[in-house]
């Protein structure tokens, strides 16, 4: 299941109708917590797109409250529920803070350019970042298939993918990996 | 009695040390005369410095404004005497109270004390701040959005740890002594508990023999402590140092009787001064400079 956030629908709704701005921490807070909300309500595995792209400005603050502490509590071996995230609408000014804000808790997600490119950002090792590539050029596969891909160990290979996965890197369908933005 | 404090001509983040050092000694409840009727210019740090010095007095304090009436005007445009009258006995000559029509004045002082005030201030400052950073200062476009970031968080600042309201002002000016660029420049000041006070009841900190406002600075600015639990508390000041370095700017912050400096080469600050005046709360001053184009 796709769902789409307009995360600016999200912050007139919840904060201030008027407010174009992603600025201080309660307003990130409150949208964080709408984001949580229509989460929650869309139970299963999801793949939901964030967009930014009405958003005005957005301030290190607010990318610490709606973006790093959104994928904290998803990342790691036991989420809420099976949800990924893809930002969508991400100007330079944005990433900036939203980079700053992957930084310091050492988080990573995947967002798609306008002109479709995915990019990893945030905080992930060279083998990762080789793995999380492979595995997009691939488009999809298992750990044998990226083993290959990559001339790596089974084992190897196979503990990548589940560590891309707690990090939300990319989907798991049984044995499947599917980075985020593909087609599963 | 009344005591009178001197203002100097030229009023600036050096010379407002010269009031501070007169207030210092005084009580609280002495009654002061802020004079200053011989001044020419102030830098919007140093107005914004002089409200939170009002606020600090538990007497009413007086104050003359500048005789010389470009400088009264001047002073009025930036929106100074509409929150003086708040906060002083006013002497003198009082300029009407116009709107705005100021082109160096990107933000009038502002007061700031919850989170809508810095929508408020962020929604304003982008209505100018496009046309005045990039045609005239020569910044970069992306430099209107990171300069609204900036403000934003230098104005959280006082809602998150001051625990009183403060004043925000942003105004663009000819830097000829220190620099002989124009520069634009971002006054947040605040007469709150500091930062001395605000991470003294930081999470498990042991209080030592050396902790004081300098070393308070310096956990907040340069090793990005905070209050908070919380890992991602912290960031707006790292993020304004970031922004600052990029674009060869200066930062600097004073609290209690620290000031810490982020200074880039055009200047010749010292990075800590210690043993200051005592002022409560934290002034916050952020310079950005004309960017020379390439030949």
């Amino acid at each position: 299941m796709i769902n789409h956030i307009d995360v600016s629908s999200v912050l007139r709704r919840t904060v201030c109708d008027l407010y174009s701005n992603l600025v201080t921490r309660p307003t990130g807070a409150a949208v964080r917590t709408e984001i949580e909300n229509l989460l929650a309500a869309w139970r299963g595995p999801s793949l939901t797109v964030i967009d930014f792209s009405h958003v005005n400005l957005l301030d290190f603050s607010c990318a610490d409250e709606v973006v790093a502490k959104l994928l904290l509590r998803f990342e790691g071996g036991a989420p809420p529920h099976d949800a990924y995230f893809l930002l969508r609408g991400v100007r330079e000014d944005h990433l900036d803070a939203i980079e700053h804000a992957l930084e310091r808790y050492q988080l990573a997600l995947v967002m798609q350019a306008d002109d479709g490119a995915l990019l990893l950002v945030g905080t992930v090792n060279d083998d990762q970042r080789r793995a999380w590539q492979a595995l997009r050029e691939l488009g999809r596969g298992a750990a044998e298939e990226l083993a290959s891909a990559l001339g790596e160990e089974l084992a190897d290979a196979a503990a990548l993918l589940a560590a891309l996965h707690e990090r939300r890197l990319v989907m798991r369908f049984d044995d499947t990996y599917v980075p985020l933005g593909a087609t599963p | 009695m009344t005591t009178v404090i001197n203002v100097p001509p030229s009023l600036d983040d050096a010379t407002i040390e010269q009031v501070l050092d007169q207030v210092a000694p005084l009580p609280r409840d002495q009654k002061v005369l802020i004079d200053a009727r011989h001044a020419r210019w102030a830098s919007p740090y140093a107005l914004t410095s002089m409200l939170t010095l009002g606020q600090t007095r538990a007497e009413r304090a007086a104050f003359a404004g500048p005789e010389n009436d470009d400088t009264a005007s001047y002073w009025g445009r930036t929106g100074f005497y509409k929150h003086a009258e708040q906060i002083f006995d006013l002497h003198g000559h009082v300029p009407r109270a116009r709107n705005g029509g100021e082109s160096s004045v990107l933000l009038e002082i502002t007061p700031v004390a919850k989170s809508e005030d810095v929508h408020d201030v962020v929604e304003r400052i982008q209505q100018k701040a496009q046309a005045i950073l990039v045609n005239e200062l020569h910044l970069d476009p992306q430099a209107t959005m990171r300069f609204a970031m900036t403000l934003s968080e230098a104005c959280q600042n006082i809602v998150e740890h001051a625990q009183r309201g403060g004043w925000v002002a942003v105004q663009t000016y000819t830097w000829r002594q220190r620099l002989g660029r124009r520069v634009v420049q971002i006054a947040v000041c605040d007469a709150g508990i500091g930062f001395r006070a605000s991470l003294e009841n930081a999470h498990g900190r042991r209080i030592s023999d050396r902790w004081d406002d300098a070393m308070a600075l310096e956990d907040a600015v340069i090793r990005g402590v905070s209050r908070f639990r919380d890992p991602g508390r912290g960031q707006g000041l790292a993020g304004v140092r970031r922004f600052v370095g990029k674009w060869d700017g200066k930062l600097s912050i004073r609290s209690g009787t620290a000031r810490i400096a982020i200074v880039p080469s055009w200047d010749e600050d010292v990075p800590l001064a210690e043993d200051l005046a005592p002022f409560p709360g934290a002034q916050v001053q952020i310079t950005i400079p004309e960017r020379i184009p390439p030949r």
